[in-house]
């Protein structure tokens, strides 16, 4: 049988289990809320809700994905996700083995359609383990309860705990954008570091132009309001307008981004390794 | 009849054909049009100085570097075109590479799977040819240069492969590592696997090739059977007689006698064989009997450092070979 995608697919996830930066990505993934649920436990005993969020944190659990997404929407899951799309192709350059896997009977799109799905994966993976461990932890700390919407109604605990996992969802759809601009710099720089560090310089970048006076117009437009997308979900009835924006600005970014990166590894030279 | 390793017909064209290949790198020119042919049974030798576009000129045979110009054909196929152009091909350029933290039978599984067709059944075999079988479950970055080496046969073995390139393969082994990969070469080649071999080691491609091309500033100098190359060099004496001196004019004298000279106190000359019989009796009746008269065959060190430097061989003199008109340049047919 002729190796196909899904041969590198595989290969890629099977290759994540072994490397270190999997893990790194992975448990600070799962870490973060665990250390959230502590903070509120030990903060709230102690000074009866001072902590900011806490109020809102502590009526119900299913908060506390949601509030995670707040914080680390433009630096920690961006570098989570660079930490393996970033890595990928520049890996192959640090080790030499580009000109192995060159060599047998893979064409370079399939391979670079692989290792493609394969970063995705990782990010979906890393997201959904967050998200998971933060409704548990949460629910742990403050109960399986339900949750104020931001137009101020009461969702029910069942219907909260969807709205989290479609939220999770929509909050994907920047981080597809990151990982075609990892993919771009990883095959770009030939550097692992250069190509994680890149990519998250690049959304903070997007983070200070939204800042700047005068540019607040482009606000719409920027990736960094992207990840906030998944609060139309939290409105009654829902605001789909800020989701709908979000997929065709991401595309806007992410296409090019993919395109280039695809058009780099098909036509580069393997001399070195 | 020969057969395609691609698509099971017959007649193919030759395993390697390379034609006005070039790589230009800015205005730097590593590769500046080489011809060569590689026919079905060759253990080919690719030889030539450090920088001299060997590598370069492999790289672009696999189809990891993009030519300038020129074109690069495996039985007939352009590995540019597609990846298809490598079934039935497998080697390596420079060091073989692998993933370090997976074992080596991990990494063999790996590369087995993107081959397809069944290579993952060769994994054993393959394993026990390089006789690794016993670490294979040994993370590779553990491995010795050598025992990389012979994974990277391996992994070409598991191909099935009817021609192999190897860049360099005894580099960096010890005496020992270099007499085994050297076995296991004769090993392939007696298995009817065509070998392509880059090598610094002038001896062993002495020993185990049929066939040369020998490159020098991006360039062809030579390319043929080294028994040719050998012959064009011509035969060179040693002679001691009873009297040197008497014997020096005689020889100087000799129509067909060439490169005459004194070295270590015996005379030097090239001469065909006829040639010598004359001299024999014609120092004869000078009076200058003849205490010795060695032939010197000259060794592939001494023509490649002719052919390349234009300079002395290992035993400080001009094997006298004569590139343009012994070794015609350009692709031996």
């Amino acid at each position: 049988m002729s190796p196909t995608v899904v041969t590198v697919y595989r290969w890629e996830l099977f290759k994540l289990r072994y490397q270190k930066r999997t893990y790194l990505g992975l448990g600070a993934a799962a870490l973060v809320p665990i250390i959230f649920a502590a903070a509120i436990h030990f903060r709230h005993d102690r000074h009866g809700g001072d902590f900011a969020f806490s109020s809102y944190l502590t009526r119900s659990g299913l908060a506390m994905p949601l509030v995670i997404l707040l914080f680390g929407a433009v630096w920690m899951f961006p570098l989570i996700t660079a930490l393996v799309a970033g890595d990928i192709f520049a890996s192959e350059d640090h080790n030499g083995t580009l000109k192995t896997i060159f060599t047998r009977s893979l064409e370079r799109w399939q391979i670079f359609a692989g290792k493609g799905l394969a970063a995705a994966t990782y990010a979906i993976v890393a997201i959904l383990i967050n998200g998971t461990v933060a409704v548990v932890a949460g629910s742990m700390e403050s109960g399986f309860n339900s949750l104020q919407s931001l137009s101020g109604t009461i969702v029910s605990a069942p219907k909260a705990l969807e709205l989290v996992y479609v939220s999770l969802l929509v909050y994907l759809i920047p981080i597809a954008t990151i990982v075609c601009i990892g993919l771009l710099l990883s095959a770009v720089t030939r550097n692992s570091a250069a190509a994680v560090v890149g990519t998250l310089m690049i959304s903070l970048l997007f983070q200070l132009i939204g800042i700047l006076p005068g540019l607040g117009g482009l606000q719409p437009y920027l990736l960094s309001t992207q990840f906030n997308a998944w609060q139309g979900l939290l409105r009654t009835p829902i605001d789909w307008s800020p989701i709908v924006r979000a997929a065709w600005v991401c595309a806007m970014y992410g296409v090019p981004a993919l395109a280039a990166a695809f058009l780099v590894f098909l036509r580069r030279d393997v001399a070195g390794g | 009849m020969t057969v395609d390793p691609g698509t099971g017909k017959g007649d193919i064209p030759p395993p390697v054909e390379v034609r006005g290949l070039v790589k230009r790198y800015g205005d730097l020119t590593a590769v500046a049009g080489v011809d060569l042919t590689v026919n079905v049974g060759d253990v080919y030798g690719y030889l030539g100085p450090n920088g001299a576009g060997k590598t370069t000129s492999l790289r672009m045979m696999l189809g990891l570097i993009r030519p300038t110009a020129g074109s690069a054909r495996l039985f007939g196929r352009d590995p540019m075109q597609s990846v298809h152009a490598l079934d039935g091909v497998a080697g390596f350029v420079e060091a073989p590479t692998f993933y370090p933290y997976l074992s080596g039978r991990r990494n063999l599984e790996l590369l087995a799977a993107f081959d397809g067709h069944g290579a993952a059944r060769r994994i054993e075999q393959a394993l026990d040819t390089v006789e690794l079988s016993d670490r294979a479950r040994d993370r590779v970055g553990g491995y010795s240069h050598g025992m990389r080496q012979r994974l990277g046969i391996a992994a070409a073995l598991v191909r099935d492969p009817k021609l192999m390139l190897l860049d360099e393969p005894g580099t960096g082994l010890d005496p020992a590592g270099m007499r085994d990969m050297r076995q296991l070469v004769r090993r392939l080649a007696d298995q009817g696997i065509t070998v392509m071999l880059s090598s610094h080691l002038l001896a062993e491609v002495e020993e185990l090739c049929n066939r040369v091309a020998i490159i020098q500033a991006g360039k062809i100098v030579y390319e043929g059977e080294i028994a040719a190359l050998k012959r064009s060099a011509g035969a060179t004496y040693r002679l001691s007689t009873t009297d040197n001196e008497r014997a020096l004019a005689v020889c100087r004298a000799q129509p067909g006698i060439a490169d005459v000279g004194v070295e270590h106190g015996r005379i030097r000359f090239a001469a065909g064989e006829a040639v010598v019989a004359e001299l024999s009796q014609a120092l004869v009746e000078a009076g200058a009997l003849i205490k010795a008269l060695t032939p010197q065959t000259a060794t592939l060190e001494d023509l490649f450092f002719s052919l390349t430097e234009g300079g002395e061989g290992a035993d400080g003199h001009h094997p006298g070979v004569v590139p343009e008109s012994a070794a015609p340049m350009g692709p031996a047919r």
